[in-house]
């Protein structure tokens, strides 16, 4: 018996979401005093770094291009699994429910705790765009964790571990055309800060001091919904109910009201900062710090400060 | 052009979400429900591709009769016909596998769910629709343009996106891009008066053991008052981030 956990590469190469599903793995593998079987591309170089995590075998593979080929390369290695881990990427979200059905296995999807209890196992995910937690009971032979990236966060487990090559087929249902990843930015989903404004900017072009704040924090740019519908900034900006879903360590928010839908998609964020004109905005009862002032004057302010703060680091 | 258009019945998205005191459920007592947001761009684009190749839109639904409201809106804003599978949603492999027999018993070229429903969040159904059918499934889509039986679909992955080919039929899991907001559309009084006629079915699910079941639901723990900083001093809030909250 295995947890087995399938690891996500981007062109040959890890992210911390990647060791995050293996410290998962580990943890869940710890309380049923079984192994971990990390499952990743062939085309990785340096799979055996995964055992800093907790994988004690992994296995290597030419994975499919689609979440469909790799659910059935999926059903095809994994046997005599306690349980099965997957992080909750975009990949992952179309590769996990098509194993699952493919298994008629029990998935927890939208999670971010780890196990509360073993057996039957239970534990707790997102539920009603966050304004909700379910604790969800999974009753199968090898159920299935997707979890949500940055909820349990990255931890050592030193192991020695053995890679080996395998195979395995999967079917592709359609074919890739073109793949375009934008250059130079963090992807929103994986930023640790996130740096977001909303129609207290007036208008597209002051988006500048915002990408300048982003640019020092090393962190992500976002935005409410209204400017991504009024075209101010791409639809792939708009965080909120019905756009992504962040949980960074650092949301901050510059000149966003903070509408019940928009705070759905950014409350489960650690720390959340808002700037705004308006005292009586509702996002400040959903932030941890605050302050009332024009983003004009605050925002190039807190460049400084913040360049100035790196600069001594 | 069949196009079979998954809809959720789901809480308004201004909704405040409250739980009966036992934790069990959703307390619906005074919420309104609507079409779940992300099967709207879906739904709209359905009527997109109706206006330019002709066909069929059916909107299903798998729920209980609390949920025909919804399906009339689907009908009044422009679908031809409604189905609802007679069964609680609780658990996305089941409602998945009602909806495989329903495709299997019918002939559809294009099925089209909404990403995910905006209560439970599962981003299940449509890859479980698709992978039990084996059908092409896009998820995360914000573009769609057919061309006979060839489907050209584009989807958000992370960091950029991703341009597919695949034959009809295929499942989409769709968002927001498939069509914009400003495509989004009300029901008229005469789209109203028409769905009042139009065919809504009741379907028997096929009962399943569901592996999933919810135990409780809580609602999120709600922050301490927030700390205000004067805007005149911005290194408080820069300390504050480095040494209290440890966040830079």
């Amino acid at each position: 018996m295995s947890v087995f956990v399938y690891v996500e590469d981007w062109n040959g190469a890890y992210k911390k979401s990647s060791f995050e599903a293996v410290s998962y793995a580990r943890i869940w593998a710890n309380s049923l005093n079984t192994s971990v079987t990390a499952l990743t591309s062939s085309v990785v170089s340096n799979p055996s770094v995964l055992g800093e995590y907790g994988a004690d075998h992994v296995l290597t593979f030419e994975i499919a291009k689609t979440g469909f080929g790799l659910a059935q390369q999926l059903q095809a290695l994994i046997q005599n699994a306690s349980g099965v881990v997957i992080s909750g990427t975009n990949f992952g979200k179309s590769v996990a429910p098509a194993f699952t059905a493919l298994i008629s296995g029990a998935l927890s999807s939208n999670t971010t705790s780890t196990p509360i209890t073993i057996s039957p196992l239970t534990v707790k995910r997102g539920a009603f765009s966050s304004k909700g937690i379910e604790t969800i009971e999974l009753s199968s032979e090898m159920p299935i964790i997707c979890f949500v990236p940055n909820s349990i966060g990255v931890q050592e487990f030193p192991t020695a571990c053995t890679v080996t090559e395998t195979q395995a087929k999967g079917n592709d249902l359609l074919s890739v055309e073109e793949i375009t990843i934008a250059s130079g930015k963090i992807a929103l989903p994986e930023a640790d800060v996130v740096v977001s404004a909303g129609r207290g900017l007036k208008g597209p072009e002051h988006w500048g001091m915002i990408e300048a704040l982003a640019d020092v924090l090393g962190a992500a740019t976002a935005c409410s919904k209204p400017v991504s519908d009024i075209g101010w900034r791409p639809h792939n900006e708009h965080v909120g109910q019905t756009g992504i879903q962040v949980n960074p360590n650092l949301y901050i928010a510059i000149g966003i009201s903070g509408a019940i839908q928009h705070l759905a998609g950014v409350s489960a964020s650690k720390t959340i900062v808002v700037v705004n004109t308006d005292p009586e905005a509702p996002f400040f009862k959903a932030a941890d710090y605050g302050i009332v002032g024009d983003a004009f004057q605050v925002v190039p302010k807190l460049v400084d400060t913040l360049r100035a703060f790196k600069a001594d680091q | 052009m069949n196009t079979l258009v998954c809809i959720s019945h789901v809480p308004d998205t201004t909704a405040k979400i409250n739980f009966t005191s036992d934790g069990s459920s959703l307390d619906a007592a005074g919420v309104q429900f609507v079409i779940n947001p992300y099967d709207e761009f879906g739904l709209t684009k359905a009527l997109h591709l109706k206006e330019s190749l002709g066909g069929t839109i059916t909107v299903l639904n798998v729920g209980g009769p609390e949920t025909e409201p919804t399906l009339r809106k689907a009908l009044a804003i422009g679908a031809d016909q409604a189905v609802r599978i007679d069964a609680i949603p609780s658990d996305a492999i089941t409602v998945a596998q009602n909806i495989k027999n329903h495709i299997s018993a019918n002939s559809y070229d294009l099925i089209i769910c909404g990403q995910e429903s905006i209560d439970y969040n599962g981003q299940q159904v449509p890859a479980m629709i698709a992978a039990l059918l084996q059908l092409p499934f896009t998820n995360a889509c914000v573009g769609l343009n057919l061309s006979g039986s060839e489907a050209t679909t584009k989807a958000e992955i992370d960091g950029g996106h991703a341009t597919f080919k695949a034959t009809l039929p295929m499942v989409i899991g769709g968002k927001k891009g498939l069509v914009e907001e400003k495509d989004l559309r009300i029901p008229n009084m005469r789209g109203i008066m028409s769905a009042r006629s139009k065919p809504l079915k009741i379907e028997v699910a096929v009962d399943g053991v569901a592996p999933t079941k919810a135990v409780s639901f809580d609602k999120p723990v709600v922050k301490t008052a927030v700390r205000m900083i004067d805007p005149e001093n911005v290194e408080e809030l820069v300390r504050l981030l480095h040494e209290e909250a440890k966040a830079i």
